[in-house]
């Protein structure tokens, strides 16, 4: 310590700035880190099928991350989101199976398409729910979306009585077939939820980086109140990122009854928890202001790989959940101690200046 | 008195910085064994942040100290005590619901063994302490039960019983009276005579010249003159404290006043607690033309401004820009309308510290970048940046750097460059040059000087006299939530502006003769 002190200042700031991109870099150096140390340890890892089935994992909590991403940038949390991949679930499987009983002897049966509007609809409105009782009834967000996550998990219950709806197959006579389509089907050799992965993710990081919506989240969270006075509506951009949240935990609903060809009301379960962690891991801080969706995305990658993996090398699930814990710990940890470092740095660039 | 004291402690090349802010520039002090050394500035001038360092409660950003000829650094109070310094702080750090002896011996109790505090013992000691400085206080009693001058007794007491090698007195006669003032004096001559190094703050200014050895006079973080006292006046202080140059005002250009630009009618706030916070308040202002409004804290000027903007959805009132009213209540309407307000409060109002610099610019204007009604044009947001730069010389290095990676000057440039991106008719400044440098003051004033010239309505707050007098054409003096008075530029005066500041506050009585008198 003190000889580093004694050698002079100069070698002591390059080193710092070096530490401070490798920092920066800290989620591509993760994920870095557990591809190879899979592609070694876990037989078959790098094989395409594997490959393939693993981004298909991923993407759900991608899509969910990506809401939530925006939601912690606002300064806010959503936990609603398992809640709303079931309910969502079970929205989807109900029009199918049942379609919508007029209670006048005739009942309306919707496509595929119709099918998956409807049900988008539904986890905007919930998240509009949410937004409505953060901005305008002032419930704290994490009391407000824990609300509706037992609400939502309650309807997605009831709906069914706590049954699955099995067989989403549709029959061709009410034009309600071709719903595994989103969750088996391929286009260009890639499954069609990572097509949809893509193109959201493309549209997010885009509506983050080039339009005033994006700009006004991040300065939401950064600082609320100069945010007001500089004449954004507050409310709007809170309402925007909880339904974005909704929008994107429906079409994770709709992936998975897709994909099983099935709904389960509990689908879903603790889902906003991995979603949380791979925003955070992604470099998304939770007081607000930060966070990328690029890094969002690279967060999922680390997290569902990391638990593949696990699964691929016979390691007890158990010893999974220890793991995962402890990289989002350290990842908090590399975090805070990353902004330190940069404020240090830019504490002494201005201290030169004078 | 022996001149040629040793040097206990030096504090070489120091500086600190605080986000934004570099609070001491390059200070090196010396302080000397057995003398009283003398420190005094303006407030924000530094002293405080340099005691601070010394006490180990923060750490210099660049620069050593020295302590005996050694170099040390100290990660906190506790540190800087082991190495016998103490602080009696300017605010008191004591328990209220625990006896005078308990906090004289907090953290450092005189226990035995395993039964615990020995109490007696600390009573004992601790009246020892107390008697030297003739408090007449008994160790035992409550501290939450004194008088706040017998509150900073204990402290010194304190201070005094940790038996330091340098004891650092923050403005400690500030609650004294003038009895307990010349025993504080006596001991602190005791002090001096075991070889204690005493540094000693204070604003008043005879009692430095009584009690001090040597002298340091701070300015703006750095330091503008060191004397032995018995060599200087109070004439020289005031001299050093201030500086010779007078504050760079930029001279008003003598342009043509347009038509009425803004009208507030009857503006209301209720106050939280009862009573009006802005209480009827109507005032109209012609375009090019700067209208200041003077008042004392608590007089309702950002209230009256919050108001206008627009965010206190509770106020009543009526509000014209160019003859037009607006009614709606909001801000991003206002603003759209052609209001803008440039906050007192910087740092929570005024940016948004996790953006860069180029994203604060911007952020109340984003819709004049926008291409096909969402993509923000990124040449169009280029070039209106660099053009406000520009325009308000701001120092940034690069536009994309963090906010707070500039001083408080040029942040308050970048807040006043968002104001101005939206194309405001009406320009309302709340103390506008509040906690930034004189150089960016003087830019500042000319920015608005210039703004006006182009046909801006700018009504601006100030507890400043000098400032109010200069700048304004017109100047409006505010209390308690009232207009008093204005006055045009060429009947103000400092007496009739500090006059009707008070106004407000007077019985009703009492003002309607004052208004009915000549």
């Amino acid at each position: 310590m003190t000889t580093a002190t004694a050698t002079g200042k100069a070698p002591a700031a390059d080193s710092g700035s070096i530490l401070l991109t490798l920092m920066k870099a800290r989620t591509f150096i993760a994920l870095f880190a557990v591809i190879v140390f899979f592609s070694i340890f876990a037989p078959n890892f790098l094989s395409t099928a594997n490959i393939i089935l693993m981004s298909k994992h991923v993407a759900l909590n991608a899509f969910l991350a990506m809401g939530m991403t925006f939601v912690i940038i606002t300064g806010g949390i959503d936990l609603s989101v398992g809640s709303i991949v079931g309910l969502c679930g079970m929205v989807a499987g109900g029009l199918i199976l049942h379609g919508i009983d007029l209670q006048i002897g005739y009942t309306m049966y919707f496509n595929v398409l119709e099918v998956c509007l409807i049900t988008l609809a539904v986890g905007v409105v919930i998240g509009a729910v949410n937004g409505l009782l953060i901005t305008k009834l002032n419930v704290a967000p994490f009391i407000a979306t824990l609300g509706t996550l037992y609400v939502a998990r309650g309807f997605a219950l009831l709906s069914s009585d706590g049954q699955t709806f099995p067989n989403l197959v549709g029959k061709e006579e009410l034009a309600t077939t071709g719903f595994g389509f989103l969750g088996s089907g391929r286009v260009i050799g890639l499954p069609v939820s990572i097509w949809i992965l893509i193109v959201v993710a493309l549209a997010a990081a885009y509506l983050a980086k080039y339009t005033p919506i994006g700009r006004q989240i991040f300065a939401v969270g950064g600082n609320e109140r100069a945010a007001r006075m500089s004449g954004i509506r507050v409310d709007r951009v809170k309402m925007f990122v909880y339904m974005f949240s909704g929008f994107c935990a429906a079409i994770v609903g709709i992936v998975i009854s897709s994909e099983l060809m099935a709904s389960h009301p509990a689908t879903g379960n603790s889902f906003e928890l991995n979603a949380i962690a791979a925003a955070v891991l992604g470099g998304t801080s939770m007081s607000g202001g930060r966070g990328t969706i690029g890094g969002t995305i690279i967060g999922a990658f680390v997290i569902g790989i990391l638990s593949d993996g696990l699964v691929m090398m016979g390691v007890s699930s158990f010893w999974q959940m220890v793991i995962k814990g402890i990289v989002i710990i350290v990842a908090v940890v590399v975090d805070q101690a990353q902004r330190r470092l940069q404020q240090q740095v830019t504490l002494m660039q201005l201290a030169k200046k004078g | 008195m022996v001149d040629n004291h040793e040097t206990i402690l030096r504090l070489d090349d120091v500086t600190k910085v605080y986000s934004g802010i570099v609070a001491v520039k390059h200070a090196t002090l010396e302080l000397k064994k057995g003398a009283v050394n003398v420190l005094v500035g303006e407030n924000g001038a530094g002293k405080s942040t340099l005691m601070r360092m010394i006490a180990g409660v923060e750490k210099p950003s660049l620069g050593r100290i020295l302590l005996d000829g050694q170099e040390v650094e100290f990660h906190s109070p506790a540190d800087a005590q082991k190495h016998g310094i103490g602080m009696v702080f300017q605010e008191l750090n004591l328990f209220g619901n625990l006896s005078v002896a308990e906090n004289i011996f907090a953290t450092r109790e005189i226990t035995r063994g395993l039964r615990g505090i020995d109490h007696k013992a600390q009573v004992e000691r601790a009246n020892h302490f107390l008697d030297k400085l003739d408090a007449g206080i008994s160790a035992e009693t409550m501290v939450e039960d004194l008088p706040i001058g017998q509150q900073q007794l204990v402290e010194i007491a304190k201070a005094i019983s940790l038996d330091t090698r340098i004891l650092i007195l923050d403005e400690p006669t500030s609650a004294l009276s003038a009895a307990e003032v010349d025993i504080l004096f006596k001991v602190i001559g005791e002090l001096k005579a075991q070889g204690v190094a005493i540094v000693y703050i204070s604003h008043r200014l005879e009692e430095l010249m009584r009690i001090g050895d040597y002298i340091t006079v701070l300015r703006d973080g750095q330091i503008t003159g060191q004397a032995m006292v018995k060599d200087i006046d109070t004439k020289w202080i005031v001299r050093s404290m201030i500086g010779s140059d007078a504050k760079d005002f930029s001279k008003s250009v003598d342009h043509k006043l347009g038509a009425e630009a803004f009208r507030a009618e009857d503006i209301c706030l209720p106050r939280k607690t009862g009573g009006l916070a802005v209480d009827h308040l109507s005032i109209s202002v012609r375009a090019g033309e700067v209208l200041g409004i003077y008042g004392l804290m608590g007089a309702g000027r950002s209230e009256f401004f919050e108001c206008v903007i627009g965010a206190h959805a509770h106020s009543t009132g009526k509000i014209f820009v160019a003859g037009e009213e607006i009614v709606a209540k909001d801000t991003s309407t206002r603003i759209k309308k052609g209001l803008a307000l440039i906050p007192e409060d910087r740092q929570r109002e005024g940016l948004v510290q996790v953006l860069s610099i180029a994203a604060n610019l911007t952020l109340a204007s984003l819709e004049k970048f926008v291409k096909l009604g969402f993509h923000i044009s990124g040449d169009r947001e280029q070039s209106a940046i660099k053009e406000a730069i520009g325009n308000l010389s701001i120092k940034a290095p690069n536009p994309d750097f963090d906010v707070t990676s500039m001083s408080g000057g040029n942040q308050q440039k970048v807040v006043i460059g968002k104001a101005l991106m939206t194309n405001p008719k009406v320009l309302l400044m709340d103390e506008p040059s509040r906690g930034i440098d004189v150089g960016a003051k003087a830019d500042v004033f000319r920015t608005m000087r210039r703004l006006a010239g182009e046909g801006l309505a700018i009504l601006f707050s100030t507890s400043d006299l000098e400032e109010v007098m200069a700048l304004s054409d017109r100047v409006a003096v505010m209390s308690n939530g009232k207009i008093t008075t204005i006055l045009d530029r060429s009947e103000a005066t400092e007496e009739r502006i500090v006059k009707a500041a008070s106004e407000g506050h007077k019985s009703a009585g009492n003002k309607f003769l004052e208004e009915t008198a000549p």
